[in-house]
């Protein structure tokens, strides 16, 4: 699936939920989900400090590809984390560093990824970003 | 009660607004309380009907706008039962003000070696000045613990309060906990010992009677905007003998008798303090804040908030699973609490849908987030507008955050 598709599947399955109070159970959900973080990568290099909340993200590549691992205290974050996560996982640093990430506005979730929450999540998507453009550096060497 | 809550609320149209489809529900008064209708039109008659700069022109606008600055700060002065108006410094708020103490009561009266004391549960604005002035001037910090009911640790303040120690900065009531400290015993022992006190008061003065006279403190400062006055104004209070020798903070207009390069000489109070052209329209703004609270009369906004606070304290302890932070046997104005096992994130993010504004976060108060072991709470703090059914709104936003995370 193209990050397109995974986006487009992403806004369908939210679609189909009118309420505010269903879509963040959902958020809920899947941020009780991601559970895959491995307590060794729970560092300080691999923290990023929102006022409000932490999210901490360890990147590797692996034959070209770019994956990540994940995770933040507070639910509602890790739930979109999970989301950034499944959108960007097993892609070419290229496409990480061109994806639009339109989802997580038409899924009316925007205010999450706005500076001032400070949250962590813009600041985790820019790290994301980074990694992609490190790994791309590495990998045209 | 002679309360008329309903009329009241009129005052503040932006409590009639919605958020995010729900009525609104505003306990977030602690960062800012909101403004009245009277505010905002005392300072629509300055911009339309007499605005120009004060103390400057001998022309009718200036003087009607100078009398109406100089008026506000009367009331100020009235308010707090200040002896003098000139005892009264407008700033920008408590954090400039206590800068201001910071800077000019240090080179006035501090030495390197000598001790500051401040207290575990301060907002930042209570810590940071102290701790770049003890750097600048190679002074102690010391810090006065916080016990586990959320009261300050008054036994540990004797010890404090020793011969090198010249000045303790403490809150009136506690941003986080709504501990409201026994300032006055707190003066009284400081000054046993030689030691100068400001109080904090940003979170006390909208809330219950303060003067300054019966306190005897040194200083108290406090914010206007959360006192249902407009934003960028603030005021410091300070004992006549120690504005007099404290050098001025900032240069600049207003703040100068004569001014020639061999040398300039400084304004008397409170003009010394108030460099460049002041927010001559926001402190006729906070004048009328003082008018509004005074017209309510501070003993009945005092009764209706306890009444208040003892309903949301039942309410709230009555949901069961909810850990609150701050117990102390004088407390009020807000509760601070986290639901068991749900980040203050989530849960203020989840009542924000629901219209209800609370804080979350360490709430500019790292030491004593780090004191208690905890990363945030979530906070409502309330308002004189703030009503019993919008607790309830509150108690059944939390049982909904509750089932959300079942
Ligand atoms: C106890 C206390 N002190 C100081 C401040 C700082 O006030 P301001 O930001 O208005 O200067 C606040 C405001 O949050 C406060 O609650």
């Amino acid at each position: 699936m193209t990050i397109e598709e995974r986006e487009k599947e992403i806004v369908e399955e939210f679609s189909m939920l009118s309420d505010w109070m269903d879509r963040y159970s959902l958020l809920i959900e899947l941020g009780n989900d991601l559970t895959d973080f491995e307590e060794e990568h729970r560092s300080n290099q691999n923290l990023i400090e929102g006022c409000q909340s932490k999210v901490w993200l360890y990147a590797w590549e692996k034959d070209g590809l770019i994956y990540f691992m994940a995770d933040s205290d507070a639910i509602i974050v890790k739930g979109i984390v999970a989301l950034l996560i499944r959108v960007l996982n097993g892609r070419t640093p290229d496409e990480i560093l061109e994806a639009p990430l339109a989802f997580v506005d038409a899924i009316g979730l925007k205010e999450h990824l706005s500076p001032t929450r400070s949250n962590g999540l813009v600041a985790m998507i820019k790290q994301m970003r980074m990694y992609a453009l490190a790994y791309k550096t590495k990998l045209a060497r | 009660m002679n309360f008329p809550i309903d009329e009241i609320r009129k005052d503040f149209p932006i409590l009639s607004r919605p958020v995010n489809g729900r009525p609104l529900v505003y306990f977030d008064n602690g960062a800012t309380a909101q403004t009245p209708r009277q505010v905002v039109e005392a300072m629509d008659r300055v911009y339309y009907e007499y605005n120009s700069n004060i103390h400057r022109g001998i022309h009718t606008l200036s003087n009607l706008s100078t009398e109406a600055f100089e008026a506000a700060r009367e009331k100020v002065r009235d308010f707090i039962n200040a002896a003098e108006s000139r005892q009264i410094i407008f700033t920008r708020g408590t954090t400039e003000a206590i800068n201001l103490v910071a800077h000019s009561f240090g080179a006035a009266f501090m030495q390197p070696g000598d001790a500051l004391v401040v207290s575990e549960m301060e907002h930042h604005s209570n810590i940071v000045p102290w701790q770049l002035l003890a750097e600048r001037m190679q002074l102690e910090l010391k810090v006065l613990p916080v016990l586990d009911n959320g009261e300050l640790d008054l036994a540990a303040l004797p010890a404090l309060l020793d011969e090198r120690t010249r000045l303790l900065a403490i809150t009136h009531i506690s941003n986080v906990l709504g501990t409201i400290n026994p300032v006055k015993d707190i003066v009284a022992l400081a000054h046993s010992k030689g030691v100068k006190v400001l109080i904090d008061g940003a979170q006390a003065i909208h809330h219950t009677k303060v003067d300054v006279a019966a306190l005897d403190c040194d200083f108290y400062v406090f914010s206007g905007h959360k006192m249902y006055g407009p934003t960028g104004t603030g005021v410091l209070y300070g004992k006549v003998e120690l504005l007099e020798a404290m050098p001025p903070w900032q240069g600049g207009g207003e703040m100068i008798q004569q001014v020639r390069f061999s040398g300039s000489t400084y304004n008397e109070l409170p003009y010394k303090f108030e460099a460049g052209t002041p927010d001559y329209v926001g402190v006729v703004g906070l004048g009328a804040a003082v008018d509004y609270l005074q017209q309510l009369g501070m003993a009945e906004i005092a009764a209706y908030e306890k009444e208040l606070f003892a309903y949301a304290v039942e309410r709230l302890e009555g949901l069961g699973d909810l850990i609150f932070y701050g117990r102390a046997a004088q407390r009020g104005s807000l509760l601070s609490f986290l639901p068991e096992g749900i980040h203050p994130f989530d849960t203020g993010t989840l009542l924000d849908k629901m219209g209800i504004a609370v804080r979350t976060g360490h709430h500019c108060a790292q030491p004593l987030m780090d004191r208690f072991g905890i990363p945030g709470t979530v906070r409502a703090s309330f308002g004189l507008y703030n009503t019993k059914s919008e607790v309830d709104a509150l108690a059944e936003g939390l049982l909904k955050v509750r089932q959300l995370f079942a």
